[in-house]
Order: structure tokens, then C-alpha cells, then sequence
């Protein structure tokens, strides 16, 4: 504990040894998910101790998993029927009554639609206003933001006792997964709501990397035209062992699975290789990988907004340069 | 049942946003105007209940400024029947925040006995996505966010949504009264026809000061600055795929 508050010291945050974060975890059936390390990156930012919380069908390996985690204190464990699901009346019910045994100053968690449908409820609860998808942290109550699809950046500061916030996993690395060696504890008890009841899920199946994650990203838009012809892509990404995204226009159209779309209202990546293919670029799309280290554009329309942002561009037809790209790609070992 | 629907007057989906030279704010004195994406998708998802039967009113709920009732006339010739203008002269994309806007919501539902609030997922301009979460926390409703589809069951008294999560679609089912938010897949907003904006001339708008609700509007959030971000460096195009694989063996990336 001391030798925390002297490491935060030495960072400048003169109030920080006051501080105390709480993560609610995503579920990583086992692991750590890189959300969540993401997010212990941000809270060690923010200094003080860093607490996680972790509920869902696998709560038990998953707190395992983030015991070991560099940088957590303790984790809490609420492998709970009511939460399996993640339904928020409940998740809010088991968050808020941790909050009330451990007084946080700050509580975060990544901001994937799991936590985005909660952690605005807890907030509200607790009379607190939330600061969604911090990007960077300056201090422990001075975060920046993007809004306008990331058009324009806001420098916040936070007025509240407890600091909520969703933070972008893409602006922070991601902790260490070994190293720590926090104590697992059962959470404290809370009443479940009753209210929803979970009746199902159907889960897209796949083995290529998770796409929020992913060092490369292959990307298809509506110059794919059809579901069919987006096993081109399919093809592209497992050359790279990549992930497939997708903009809005080829979700709209069906090509592809909602789950896969890029962008303000989708998913935000920032691989090292993101390759956009049949994708005109417009602001909600940039939104959501404009940060990617390298971006390549495959497009036919030279005046496509995508070039402006794109490291190299290729104007072509994508049906024909996708099967000589993958043709010509070495193979991954 | 009676259905409230949230819409909000953000900028155009389309339009390109500048920072004020005082970097305290997006300029928005001279940018176009239009009903947030995701409120138009709640409002058509409400109409369409009307529709099937399910509801017998839907109204139309805005908070902001004068021009905010060009939102809830929109959707009133989308086919609400009424709306409520809740007034301020906050900016409603940084200072009028989303806690606040969801006490505002609160009180009018302690008023008005709706049994859902339909809501879009976020506003595209300050891209918060909180109202809903926050709305269903403070009436303690149960709350079916990012919705793809709805369906209300025959005794009204609950609604099966699927959400789209991480990685795919959950179903659950939420008795009513419950607060649900719209993805972007739930439906195909339709276009307004002449006949039924100039009908929706003649539909009622009440006007409620936001002041006068007892409602704490002060925001918790405050804006330092406003900058624009980092721009990339301009790339270059490529001649053929052997000339970008090239660059990209270079560059170590593969």
C-alpha cells in the first residue's frame, strides 16, 4: 500500500494516494479480456489502488485470470446466476453495493456495449455524471473525450465525488496479464432486481482475433456488393490472421454481421494494419479506426474520402486486387 | 399504452464540425440541423406500434433551445400524435448533460404515466450514450439497450427485445413500464410525406420550462477545452498490389 502511494507520488498527482478505482471487468472466459487491461492501464494512471470487479458465467477462472493481472489489489467475484448475463438492473444492484462497502473515487470500465449498458444506470443511482469513452487521462479528475463522431476532442473535468467513466480501450495499452498477485474475494451481497429475464443469445462463431483487439484489421464497405462476395475478405484475413470489420452501408446491407461494424456507433480499433477495402471513408467510419497505425485503402474511387487518411492507397477494383493480394501474401506460420 | 419518445436536435450526420476559435465549443452557429439518427429510429419503432395497435399515443419529447420544436414537428409528421418542448437555452451538447436530461425525462414520466420511454443509443454529437441507462436507473424501470427488435406482448405488460452485444444478439424480456434504446437496426425510419407535415402543423406542442421542474441542471461534467484531433500525415497512393506489398514488407508489417 505504501509503496503505491509513493509510486503515484512520484508521477505528480499529489492527491492520488486518495484514490481508489474500481474496474468492473468484461467477461474473458478465463482470461483477462484486453478491454479490461486495458482499463487497468487507465486506472494506474489515475493512481491509488486498483480494485476489479468481475461477474458472468465464468467469474470464478476469469478472477483467476485478473488476480494475476500487474497492478490489481483485489478482485471481487460475483459468479451469481442473476449476473450471468450481464442484465443491468442486477449488474447495477451488485456494483452499487460494492461501491457502498469500498467507497471508490473512481469506477470504470472498458466501453464495450457490455458496460455501456450499466454503468450509466450506476451512475445515475448515485447521483454521479458519467464521462463515456475517456481517451486519455491527465489527472485523477481531468480526462479527454472525443464527440462528434472524434471530430473534436474535449478536455473534461470531473466535478463529482465518484468519478464513473467508460474508458476506449484503444487509448490505453494494455497491462501486463502476469505479475500481480491481487487476493480474490467473494462480492458483497446485493438483491437482485428481479425486473428483465434473460431468455437467449445467439453468438457469431468465429476463430479469426477479436476484432477490438486484433493487430490487423480487414475491413469491407459497400463496394463488396454482396454477402457472398465477402468471403473475399474472409480469404484476405485469414492470410493475415486478421479480423474482419465492416462499415455501416455493408451491415445495412446485409454482407455481414452488425456485430463487425467499425465506426462511432460500432466498434473503435486501432490495429497496426488496418486495410479498408470498398470503404468511400465517411466521418462515422474514420471514427472508429482513424487511429490505426497503418491504413491501407483499396478503392476504385480515387476521390474517395478514405485516401485522405490512408498511409497507402491503391486505386483499383477490389475484385481484382483482394485475390491477387491474398494470392501474393506470404503465409502466416 | 402511452409511449414517450426522446428526439434530440443535433448536427447533421453529415456535416463537418469546426472548433469555436475560443476553443470552449464545436461552432454549430452555422451548421445544418437535423433530428439525432437514433431518435428517428425510436420514433419510427413507436409509430409502428401505434400501427400494430399496441400503443394508442405516442409522444414526442424534446429539451432545448426554440429549434427544438423543429425536431418534434418532424416527428410528429413521422406519426407521433403530440409533443412536449421542454425548454432551455443550455447548449444541449455539453452543458445541458445527460444525468440532467434523464431527471428531466423523470419528471415528466411522475406526470404523464407512460409505460415506455423509446430512446435512441446516443446522440451523434456529444456521442454520450447515457440517457436511456440513466433514465431507467432513476424511475428504478428495467432498461433493454441497443435494441434491434421489439416486440410487445399481447397483455402489454412486458416486451421482448433483442440487443445487439459484443459479438452478437441477447434476447430478454422487460415488463413494462421500461425505458429501451434504439440501434441502429431495429428498423428503416421512414420519410415524412407533405400531407403529413402539413397535418402535423395542426398537432399539439406543449411547452414546459425546464426550470420550472424542480430538477438539479447543473452538469457535473465541466469542458476545459475543445481542440480539434490529431490529423494524420497525408499518405501515398500505389501503383499496383506487388507496389503495396512492398511498402508493407518495408514497414515490417508483414
Amino acid at each position: 500500500m505504501l509503496a503505491r502511494a509513493s509510486a503515484t507520488a512520484t508521477r505528480g498527482l499529489a492527491s492520488a494516494r486518495f484514490a481508489s478505482t474500481l474496474i468492473i471487468a468484461e467477461p474473458g472466459a478465463g482470461v483477462a479480456s484486453p478491454g479490461t487491461l486495458s482499463a487497468v492501464t487507465a486506472a494506474k494512471a489515475i493512481g491509488g489502488s486498483v480494485d476489479v470487479f468481475i461477474a458472468g458465467k465464468d467469474a470464478a477462472a476469469d478472477a483467476e485470470a485478473l488476480a494475476k493481472v500487474d497492478g490489481v489489489a483485489r478482485v471481487f467475484k460475483a459468479d451469481n446466476e442473476a449476473l450471468a448475463n450481464g442484465i443491468a438492473e442486477d449488474m447495477t444492484a451488485a456494483i452499487l453495493a460494492c461501491q457502498e462497502a469500498n467507497k471508490y473515487s473512481h469506477i470504470m470500465t472498458p466501453a464495450s456495449n457490455y458496460g455501456k449498458n450499466f454503468l450509466p444506470r450506476v451512475a445515475a443511482k448515485l447521483d454521479m455524471a458519467q464521462v463515456s469513452d475517456v481517451m486519455a487521462i491527465e489527472g485523477e479528475d481531468t480526462f479527454l473525450r472525443p464527440m462528434y463522431a472524434g471530430n473534436a476532442i474535449a478536455r473534461v473535468k470531473a466535478t463529482g465525488a465518484v468519478k464513473i467513466m467508460t474508458v476506449r480501450a484503444t487509448g490505453f495499452d494494455k497491462a501486463s496479464p502476469e505479475g500481480g498477485s491481487a487476493a480474490v474475494e467473494d462480492a458483497p451481497a446485493f438483491e437482485s432486481a428481479g425486473k428483465s429475464a434473460f431468455k437467449s443469445e445467439e453468438m457469431v462463431k468465429s476463430d479469426r482475433p477479436e476484432l477490438e483487439s486484433a493487430s490487423v484489421v480487414v475491413s469491407g464497405g459497400r463496394g463488396i456488393k454482396s454477402e457472398e462476395n465477402f468471403e473475399l475478405m474472409f480469404k484476405l484475413a485469414d492470410k493475415l490472421d486478421a479480423a474482419v470489420g465492416a462499415s455501416r452501408a455493408a451491415v445495412d446491407a446485409g454482407f455481414c454481421s452488425n456485430d463487425m461494424q467499425v465506426g462511432q456507433t460500432g466498434k473503435i480499433v486501432a490495429p497496426d494494419l488496418y486495410i479498408a477495402v470498398g470503404i468511400s471513408g465517411a466521418i462515422q467510419h474514420l471514427a472508429g479506426m482513424k487511429d490505426s497505425k497503418t491504413i491501407v485503402c483499396i478503392n476504385k474511387d480515387e476521390e474517395a474520402p478514405i485516401f485522405g487518411v490512408s498511409d497507402y492507397g491503391l486505386v483499383a477494383d477490389l475484385f481484382k486486387a483482394v485475390p491477387e493480394l491474398t494470392e501474393k501474401l506470404p503465409a502466416r506460420s | 399504452m402511452r409511449v414517450f419518445v426522446g428526439v434530440k436536435r443535433a448536427v447533421d450526420y453529415a456535416a463537418k464540425v469546426r472548433i469555436q476559435a475560443d476553443k470552449k465549443a464545436v461552432d454549430i452557429s452555422n451548421v445544418k440541423m437535423a433530428i439525432n439518427p437514433f431518435c428517428e429510429i425510436a420514433v419510427e419503432e413507436a409509430v409502428r406500434l401505434k400501427e400494430k395497435k399496441v400503443a394508442e399515443e405516442v409522444v414526442a419529447v424534446s429539451i432545448g433551445p426554440k429549434q427544438a420544436q423543429e425536431v418534434i414537428r418532424q416527428a410528429l409528421a413521422m406519426g407521433a400524435d403530440r409533443g412536449i418542448h421542454v425548454t432551455t437555452d443550455m447548449r444541449v451538447d455539453q452543458e445541458l448533460q445527460p444525468l440532467a436530461v434523464a431527471k428531466i425525462m423523470a419528471a415528466l414520466t411522475g406526470e404523464h404515466d407512460p409505460s415506455a420511454w423509446l430512446l435512441g443509443k446516443q446522440a451523434i454529437d456529444d456521442d454520450s450514450n447515457q440517457v436511456a441507462q440513466m433514465l431507467a436507473g432513476l424511475l428504478d424501470w428495467p432498461q433493454a439497450t441497443f435494441a434491434s427488435e421489439v416486440e410487445v406482448s399481447e397483455d402489454k405488460k412486458s416486451a421482448t427485445v433483442t440487443r445487439e452485444i459484443d459479438g452478437g444478439l441477447q434476447t430478454i424480456e422487460v415488463p413494462l413500464p421500461a425505458v429501451i434504446s434504439a440501434d441502429l437496426r431495429l428498423n428503416e425510419p421512414r420519410y415524412a410525406t407533405l400531407p403529413n407535415i402539413m397535418k402535423a402543423k395542426k398537432k399539439k406542442i406543449d411547452t414546459v420550462d425546464a426550470a420550472s421542474l424542480g430538477v438539479d441542471l447543473a452538469g457535473q461534467i465541466e469542458v476545459l477545452e475543445v481542440s480539434e484531433p490529431a490529423t494524420r500525415e497525408a499518405g501515398s497512393k500505389v501503383e499496383d498490389v506487388d507496389a503495396l506489398l512492398a511498402k508493407l514488407k518495408a514497414d515490417g508489417l508483414l
